[in-house]
């Protein structure tokens, strides 16, 4: 980390950690700003009236609050700053594969940014994030070009990244790190970085025809000209809805390093856990439809739709068993990270079980493009992977910075992040059920109640994000200097100084053993229960 | 760490701990870089595919607008480029200096020739008033409420030949550097991983081109009807 | 319908309530039975077994097939709307829905429906995608320019029922809403009947039939170039390629804007297209009006079965019974 100081040292750096911690600079701005779309759209809902923006506005606030988050936070966030950081440590390697390559990631990340933050400050987008045609090429007269620019470059550096780590996988584990001594973490990123790899070129092709339908009127999404505006939304969700498991088997990959380390015993059903993640990633591949249940798509698709968006639940409750299960018999600690990991999995329960609900055809005719789903897509990404990507802050920063944060601030902010979130997004689930559709300005009186619920939620979960960054940003300054290994626990990253060397070991260790044995970290065994 | 060869040594990456292991993880590396090509041309077959099926008949007019004669020795041309490709790499493979540089510069020739055939092509079709989009658009042989259905297949002739036209400017690139380092000596028998690794593309490159040309050519052609 | 897919509803929370309070209550107990008591503590290593991981795969998938057979149930019933359901139009645009009765009432952002029969509704858009929805009926459709969708319920109540667009189409999409009214028989009737005179959906269709020149060509006894339409509506046709489909809603609306998509067996393909010389709404008058040239179903005249449209190029194709009201197919 103090290897080299100067702008130009950080900006040309090969360095995975260094990269990592670009990102994730980079990743909180666009939190932040996706925040604040976030917090402008909770207060206009206040009201059943449109009184504190207009509808064009409005509209261009929840397309922007989700292009941000998806595209420029959330799937960038767990790989790109923790996996680039330690997936190279813990399977023992100096580096990834392809540094390079790393580090022109970031910068396409960064540049697709301004692409979107140019269309935001020149006027906005208001397509939606899912910018469904004909309404985005042909009706639209905001910034779509622009927007969609910034997501396909974007996407590129989703692609590298997860190629990168596919070939570090397979090239450069230490000797003696066999598949199945690798952390649950790798196993988690490999999975993602496979679905990286694959989906995304759909979405930059799916991009590249709405630039050329919308610039030359081509008529591929145009019905007047024999186009059908359907094809574009199996296209578009052939790729965004296995983007959801790349945004969700980071988390989990996270969880089960939390749940494993504070309750200092290997995780349970190891090999069920880690072939888990190969399976969501395949199966994720086959239930886009199921965005389509009422688009005119043919009913016999939505059939098999519905029954493959079955059989890729099953993996993901598999994952809760066992995590849960890791708790049996544990030695359980409440710092702050394990708190994570405990909201985590109650709130990925729930949007899971949530899941269940919009895959079942009789019920999704009646809640989707409602709140329901709204509800029930947020608990997912913010109970649970934000909630992964918190507690894994926390988990390593000692690690990457060398400093302690605050643990009863922490605590703190994890229960005021709790509480707010369940109060934002539960009424949601109600206000659904009842009809309340999606992307609406101004809506019937009887739904206000929930509403001002809701954003009261929307203002408790605001101050339990802005803690922490305070706290963090202190901690570098006036933090305890953190030791190698201030969590007891397992892994290769933690037997390095904190923050590590630049070739983070000073030798290429050996490994011997699998990934979660404690005996060698703790000392002796004691009947524990 | 042990090397076998001065060149491998000088080549190697700080992240890698043996040669073998930097060569395994670039072609390993260009093998899926080329399945995400695979998917990102996908998306096009499968639109492709969509209209393809919906409006046979209108396709199958558009496809015949199209001269197969050039087509067909645009193929050969290209696939020749491969062969030299693959000379070049039994040449790096050899440790044959100047027949590196000799076959790259020819792959880079078929190349260009390709490319300037494709220029050529897409001018006929300017002049055809056969640009999907402009005002002046129409295909004959086809009623005029079918005129847009038409302008599908060039729309996607277009996307799917440009895309694949920027892909082989990229190629070009790709090998023209290659070549510039062959030149300078840089590939030896040992280390000769990125000419193994840029045929690859230049390979996937042809491939997509040998599904292009039937798709997008031959619809309804029949051997024993000249048709131009 | 709506009552059956809130007993599914509850059948779903019930199932997730349960797995939630299990997992809630689990880790709350193990998190405090469990608790670290010394930093040295080790706990033994607990090993699964392949049984205990498939036993708690295969439960939670029986669960979940129950839930996949009953919304696939709730979703066929959904999509087949019964042959006795009343006929009506929806055009969407933003930010309107334009509802047209068969018999002539036109309505905007509001529908009355009778009470206690089956309602059906076709659908499509001016312009972007919409989607129809009423929270009450629990029923939802998108509704997408250039093709129809279809959509019913039968109302089993009468009052006042939300309508909302629920596929975002732009600026005023939050304010694309309505009603449904569901009145008693009686009231309908009369409501049905008022209106500004227009004349049913049929007569409307019979105007543009003439002055778009249709009636130049499709002769009633088809004796002109182009096939009659008489009897058309609902039957199966032979097309040139040797397919035959259904002359349902779509295939007269695409027959009209695409005409030569599809032509009938025998018949040269030359009609031309009226895409730009006629509205949707213009459309489904035609489409009115055709059905309106079927003969009616009454007492001894005929029904059953009419033969298909194959004028002689099927061999053996079926001659209608002697006595049947309406002209006799073209034969050669």
């Amino acid at each position: 980390m103090n290897a080299s100081y100067g702008i130009k040292s950080w900006l040309l750096t090969k360095d995975h950690k260094r990269i990592g911690l670009l990102y994730l600079a980079t990743i909180t701005l666009f939190f932040f700003l996706g925040g604040a779309f976030a917090t402008l759209i909770r207060i206009e809902l206040l009201t059943p009236q449109g009184d504190l923006v207009s509808s064009e506005t409005y509209n261009k606030l929840f397309t922007m609050h989700g292009v941000v988050m998806i595209f420029f936070f959330l799937i960038p966030s767990i790989p790109a700053t923790l996996g680039n950081f330690f997936l190279p440590m813990m399977i023992g390697a100096r580096d990834l594969a392809f540094p390079k390559l790393n580090l022109l990631s970031w910068y396409l990340l960064v540049i697709g940014g301004l692409f979107a933050l140019f269309a935001m400050l020149a006027g906005g987008v208001d397509t939606g994030w899912t910018f469904y045609t004909p309404y985005s090429t042909s009706y639209s007269n905001t910034w779509v070009i622009a927007t969609a620019i910034g997501i396909f470059v974007a996407g590129f550096s989703s692609i590298l990244t997860g190629l990168n780590f596919i070939i570090t996988v397979h090239t450069m584990r230490a000797p003696g790190m066999t598949w199945f001594r690798m952390p649950l973490f790798v196993w988690a990123h490999y999975a993602t970085s496979l679905i990286q790899v694959l989906g995304t070129p759909v979405l930059a092709v799916t991009i590249v025809l709405v630039f050329c339908e919308r610039y030359f009127h081509i008529g591929i999404f145009d019905p007047a000209l024999g186009g059908d505006p359907v094809l574009f939304q199996h296209l578009f969700w052939f790729y965004s809805h296995p983007a959801v498991y790349i945004m969700i088997l980071p988390a989990m990959g996270v969880i089960s390093e939390l749940v494993s380390t504070f309750a200092r015993k290997p995780v349970f059903g190891y090999g069920f856990v880690a072939f888990s993640s190969l399976a969501i990633a395949v199966l994720g591949f086959l239930v886009w439809g199921h965005h389509l249940f009422v688009s005119t798509q043919s009913v016999y698709a939505g059939l098999i739709f519905s029954f493959l968006s079955y059989f890729v639940a099953i993996p993901s409750a598999i994952k809760v068993f066992n995590w849960t299960a890791t708790l049996y018999k544990g030695s359980i600690s409440y710092a702050t990270p394990m708190l994570y990991a405990f909201g985590f999995i109650g709130l990925f329960t729930i949007g899971g079980l949530t899941g269940l609900f919009v895959a079942s055809l009789g019920i999704d005719v009646h809640v989707t493009d409602t709140y329901f789903v709204i509800a029930h897509f947020h608990y997912i990404m913010v109970g649970g992977a934000i909630m992964a990507y918190l507690g894994g802050m926390h988990y390593w920063w000692p690690k990457m910075t060398g400093r302690m944060y605050p643990e009863g601030w922490a605590k703190l902010s994890a229960l005021v992040i709790f509480l707010g979130f369940n109060l934002t997004f539960f009424p949601q689930f109600i206000l659904g059920y009842l009809g309340m559709p999606r992307r609406y300005h101004v809506y019937p009186p009887e739904f206000q109640v929930l509403h001002v619920l809701s954003t009261a939620g929307a203002s408790v979960l605001a101050v339990g994000y802005v803690i922490p960054m305070v706290y963090f940003v202190w901690s570098l300054r006036y933090g305890a200097i953190a030791p190698a290994n201030p969590w007891g626990a397992s892994g290769l990253e933690w037997k390095t100084a904190s923050p590590p060397p630049k070739h983070n070991f000073e030798e290429t260790p050996i490994v011997t053993h699998g990934a979660y044995d404690y005996s060698h970290v703790i000392g002796e065994e004691v009947e524990v229960g | 760490m042990a090397n076998h060869a001065q060149a491998e040594t000088l080549a190697l990456r700080e992240q890698f701990d043996t040669a073998e292991q930097q060569k395994d993880a670039s072609t390993l590396g260009m093998w899926i870089f080329l399945i995400t090509e695979v998917m990102f041309f996908g998306g096009m077959f499968l639109a492709y595919t969509v209209y393809r099926s919906k409006y046979p008949v209108t396709f199958a007019v558009a496809s015949t607008s199209l001269n197969v004669y050039i087509g067909a020795f645009n193929t050969v041309v290209l696939l020749c480029s491969s062969f030299t490709m693959v000379l070049a790499v039994r040449a790096a493979q050899l440790g044959k200096r100047r027949a590196i540089v000799l076959f790259l510069i020819l792959t880079l020739i078929l190349g260009f020739m390709f490319l300037g055939i494709k220029a050529f092509e897409w001018n006929e079709k300017f002049q055809e008033h056969h640009i999907p989009g402009m005002a002046n658009f129409h295909l004959e042989g086809v009623p005029i409420e079918q005129q847009g259905q038409a302008q599908l297949f060039f729309s996607l002739y277009f996307a799917m030949t440009g895309l694949h036209a920027l892909h082989m400017v990229i190629g070009a690139g790709i090998v023209s550097c290659l070549a510039w380092w062959a030149h300078k000596g840089k590939y030896t028998a040992e280390y000769m991983t990125p000419v193994d690794v840029g045929g690859l593309y230049w390979h996937f490159v042809d491939i997509i081109w040998i599904f292009l040309f039937p798709l997008l050519y031959l619809i309804d052609r029949h051997l024993g009807k000249w048709v131009s | 319908m709506a009552p059956q897919v809130d007993h599914l509803l509850y059948y779903l929370l019930a199932v997730a309530t349960f797995f939630t309070l299990l997992i809630f209550v689990a880790i709350f107990y193990f998190a405090i039975r469990y608790r670290r008591r010394s930093e040295k503590e080790l706990p033994h290593a607990v090993h699964t077994g392949m049984a205990l991981e498939i036993v708690w795969s295969v439960i939670p998938f029986g669960l979940t097939m129950i839930m996949f057979t009953w919304g696939a149930d709730l979703y066929f019933r959904g999509s087949r709307p019964p042959d006795n359901a009343l006929q009506i139009y929806v055009v969407g645009k933003q930010w309107m829905w334009k509802l047209q009765h068969m018999e002539g009432r036109r309505e905007i952002n509001e529908l009355h429906v009778p009470l206690g029969r089956p309602v059906k509704l076709t659908m499509t858009s001016e312009d972007v995608i919409h989607s129809f929805f009423v929270p009450d009926f629990r029923m939802k459709q998108d509704v997408v320019p250039g093709r129809y969708s279809t959509l019913w319920f039968q109302p089993t109540k009468a009052g006042k029922y939300h309508l909302f667009c629920a596929e975002y189409c732009g600026t005023n999409h939050s304010r694309m809403i309505g009603w449904i009214y569901v009145m008693e028989p009686q009231d309908y009737q009369t409501w049905v009947s008022g209106g500004s005179g227009g004349g049913s959906l049929a007569d409307a269709g019979g105007k543009l039939f003439e002055s778009l020149a249709c009636a130049n060509c499709h002769h009633p006894d088809g004796s002109g170039r182009c096939p009659t339409l008489v009897g058309l509506f609902g039957r199966n046709v032979l097309l040139s390629t040797g397919h035959v489909v259904k002359a349902d809603e779509a295939y007269i609306r695409e027959s009209i804007l695409q005409p030569n998509a599809k032509v009938v067996a025998g018949y040269q393909p030359i009609m031309p297209t009226f895409q730009g010389l006629v509205t949707e709404e213009g459309v489904v008058q035609l489409i009115e009006y055709v059905r309106s040239l079927n003969p009616k179903p009454v007492g001894a005249e005929g029904s059953g079965q009419m033969p298909a449209l194959t004028p002689g190029v099927v061999p053996g194709s079926q001659r209608p019974r002697v006595g049947t009201a309406g002209p006799a197919p073209k034969e050669r």
